[in-house]
């Protein structure tokens, strides 16, 4: 089998190069400074996060990847402020933040919209909150609803809706609030592979109609590639960055571009980061023991 | 798995039977143990271990209508054939205690039609009534601070400390243990027995109440958070919303042992209601009226679950584990 001979994913077009220092020119939304998290364990401590630094720029999308355990969600919760950092801190539009807020919305994996409220007054809830009144929410949460074309679902409740809508209206309820930024921690994982690519090309429509920053995590690799102009790549033990990658798959973005030179390359890069060779250990081998008769394998034996 | 044989069906773990056969096994639910006591009562030779007297004979003592156990009259007649008199004659019947159907459902219809037999008794249903305000009120007194206590006992983890300790304590002192304390504090008539009551259902109630709230899923109060919902907004448009048909459920279960706490509490200070009537009734041997009380409360509890549960449906109609029947 001959290996593919493919570009350096450092190498940029000109159209993606531009597009990167336009960004760059851009306000910074969120600034995390030196943030380290660590939590009490039976002996000591466990270090989930180390000395993580990064910025995102406005209506960027930067995407969160690394192997399991490696404090990925410990990250996000951090930023939205359902959890407390052990040390460094997180600048919103330049103020630190302590604390949940509107400022900055959430979508979860596990969807957590509001059983007893209908798809309306799940994505009312944030306006309401906010003191807006019930006439201005309702008509504001039903431009929401039909930005991700739930309008005929309006009044049902959420257990009336397959997995792909329920995230569609946690993504319209979080919208609504008007966040600075929308953290998503593997918001499609739940999803099965065409519901998750019909929500890929959902969120980037949102996101390029829209004034919304998205720090999106995920562990299909794919995905990232597919949807972030940025890659924060973390390794685990203790959950450090990795390498901050600049896709340079150009935009606007189509699922005919998985096979581009620029994507594999990118792929390969995060492929090594994330698996490196050298880490497989023997605790990774099987202990394969054969329970199929000699001669009957279709393959010669080895 | 599609099997069509309905007893196969019956064994798969939590399979919903078809409407039909759920109707049907419901109704057996109650025919069978009704067939059961009809058996009893009306085959001669299962179990009656007594005999009536129908003709005395020739026995001294013997007269209509005397019930005696079976070896008693067996003895008796087998002197008399013995001695060539005449014999007695008898059937076979069952202890007083026992009564057939047909006598407890005549009971239960002559108790609302006739009037007592003695001035100072009640009617049957001026009694019951009287045990249904009883419940009703130690059960509304009981929640009015125990459903918001359990509550906020289940979000807020100071409220929790402060309470359960001591709440957990007192639900193991015997509710009627309290009897004598509450009729020298309120007196004979109904506020001890609402006292007992009260005692029997709060703790547990409390307990009940946190524990449920505690199961609501933190994840929906994060999500709140990231909306931008603050402290009593968390409480008043997150946790009750998210627990109120779980705490319903709570309620329905908190009302039927308010029930079981009512015949003790009636027998403190003055006895009253339908636990009065039945002890009445028992001490002159009117057992077909005490059973007919008794069925009458079980019907009461029964209805008032059903009409609960129906009520539930409509008013949480995203619930989905449904409030049953
Ligand atoms: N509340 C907690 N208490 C103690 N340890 C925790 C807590 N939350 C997370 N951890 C630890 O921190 C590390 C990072 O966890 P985190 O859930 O952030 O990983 P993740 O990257 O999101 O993993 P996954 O890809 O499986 O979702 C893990 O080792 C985990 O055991
Ligand atoms: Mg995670």
């Amino acid at each position: 089998m001959k290996p593919l001979v493919l570009p350096s994913y450092l190498e940029q077009e000109p159209a993606v190069k531009s597009r990167f220092d336009a960004l760059k020119q851009r306000d910074v939304i969120l600034d995390v400074k030196s943030l380290g998290k660590t939590f009490p364990a039976k002996k000591g401590t466990v270090t989930a996060l180390k000395d993580i630094n990064f910025v995102t720029h406005r209506r960027e999308f930067v995407c969160v990847i690394g192997p399991s355990g490696c404090g990925k969600s410990t990250l996000i919760r951090i930023l939205a402020g359902l959890e407390s950092a052990s040390s460094g801190e997180v600048l919103l539009d330049g103020k630190p933040v302590s604390g949940p807020g509107p400022d900055r919305g959430m979508v979860f994996q596990g969807y957590t919209l509001f059983p007893w409220l209908t798809v309306k007054k799940n994505v009312m809830f944030g306006l309401l909150n906010q003191g807006a009144s019930v006439v201005s929410a309702e008509s504001e949460a039903m431009q929401w609803i039909d930005l991700v074309g739930l309008e005929r679902f309006a009044d049902n409740y959420p257990d009336q809706l397959s997995g792909g809508m329920k995230q569609r209206v946690a993504i319209a309820r979080a919208l609504a609030a008007k966040p600075r930024i929308l953290l998503m921690d593997e918001p499609f994982g739940a999803l099965d592979a065409q519901t998750r690519a019909k929500m890929q090309a959902y969120l980037l429509e949102i996101w390029r109609n829209i004034d919304i920053t998205i720090l999106f995590i995920t562990h299909d690799l794919d995905e990232a590639i597919y949807l972030a102009d940025r890659i924060l790549v973390l390794k685990a033990n203790p959950g450090e960055v990795h390498e901050l990658i600049e896709v340079p798959v150009p935009r606007p973005r189509s699922p005919e571009q998985f096979i581009t030179p620029e994507f594999l390359a990118t792929r390969k890069r995060l492929d090594d980061l994330i698996h490196p060779p050298s880490t497989e250990s023997e605790d990774d081998k099987l202990n394969m023991i054969r329970f199929t008769q000699a001669g009957d394998d279709i393959e010669p034996a080895e | 798995m599609n099997t069509n044989k309905p007893s196969r069906k019956w064994l798969e773990p939590r399979v919903e039977l078809p409407t039909g056969q759920y109707r049907l096994i419901t109704l057996a639910s109650f025919i069978l143990p009704i067939l059961v006591w009809c058996l009893v009562s009306y085959v001669p030779f299962i179990w009656h271990p007594n005999v009536q007297v129908t003709s005395p004979g020739d026995v001294a003592y013997f007269k209509e209508g005397m019930l005696l156990k079976r070896e008693v009259f067996a003895n008796e007649l087998e002197k008399m054939t013995a001695t060539s008199k005449t014999p007695p004659e008898g059937i076979p019947a069952n202890p007083i205690y026992l009564p057939a159907p047909d006598e407890v459902v005549r009971a239960l219809y002559t108790s609302f039609t006739t009037e007592p037999q003695r001035r100072s008794e009640q009617w049957l249903h001026e009694s019951l009534w009287h045990s249904i305000t009883v419940v009703f009120t130690a059960f509304f007194l009981s929640s009015l601070i125990g459903v918001p206590l359990g509550i906020i006992c289940g979000t807020y983890a100071a409220a929790s400390r402060l309470t359960e300790p001591f709440v957990e304590f007192f639900r193991y002192l015997p509710a009627p243990a309290f009897g004598a304390l509450a009729v020298a504090i309120l007196g004979i008539h109904d506020g001890p027995k609402i006292a007992i009551i009260f005692i029997g259902t709060f703790f547990q109630q409390v307990l009940i109440i946190s524990n449920t709230t505690r199961k609501l899923d933190l994840s929906l109060l994060e999500a709140a958070l990231t909306l931008g919902a603050k402290r009593l907004q968390l409480l008043f448009k997150v946790v009750i919303p998210g627990v109120l048909p779980e705490l319903y459920r709570d309620q329905r279960i908190l009302l039927g042992w308010a029930w079981t706490y009512l015949i003790v509490a009636e027998l403190i200070g003055t006895s009253s209601g339908i636990t009065w009537f039945i002890t009445q009734q028992a001490r002159y041997k009117n057992f077909d009226n005490v059973f007919a009380a008794i069925f009458i409360i079980g019907l009461i509890g029964l209805l008032s679950d059903i009409i609960l549960a129906r009520l539930g449906k409509r008013l949480f109609p995203w619930d989905k584990s449904g409030n049953k029947a």
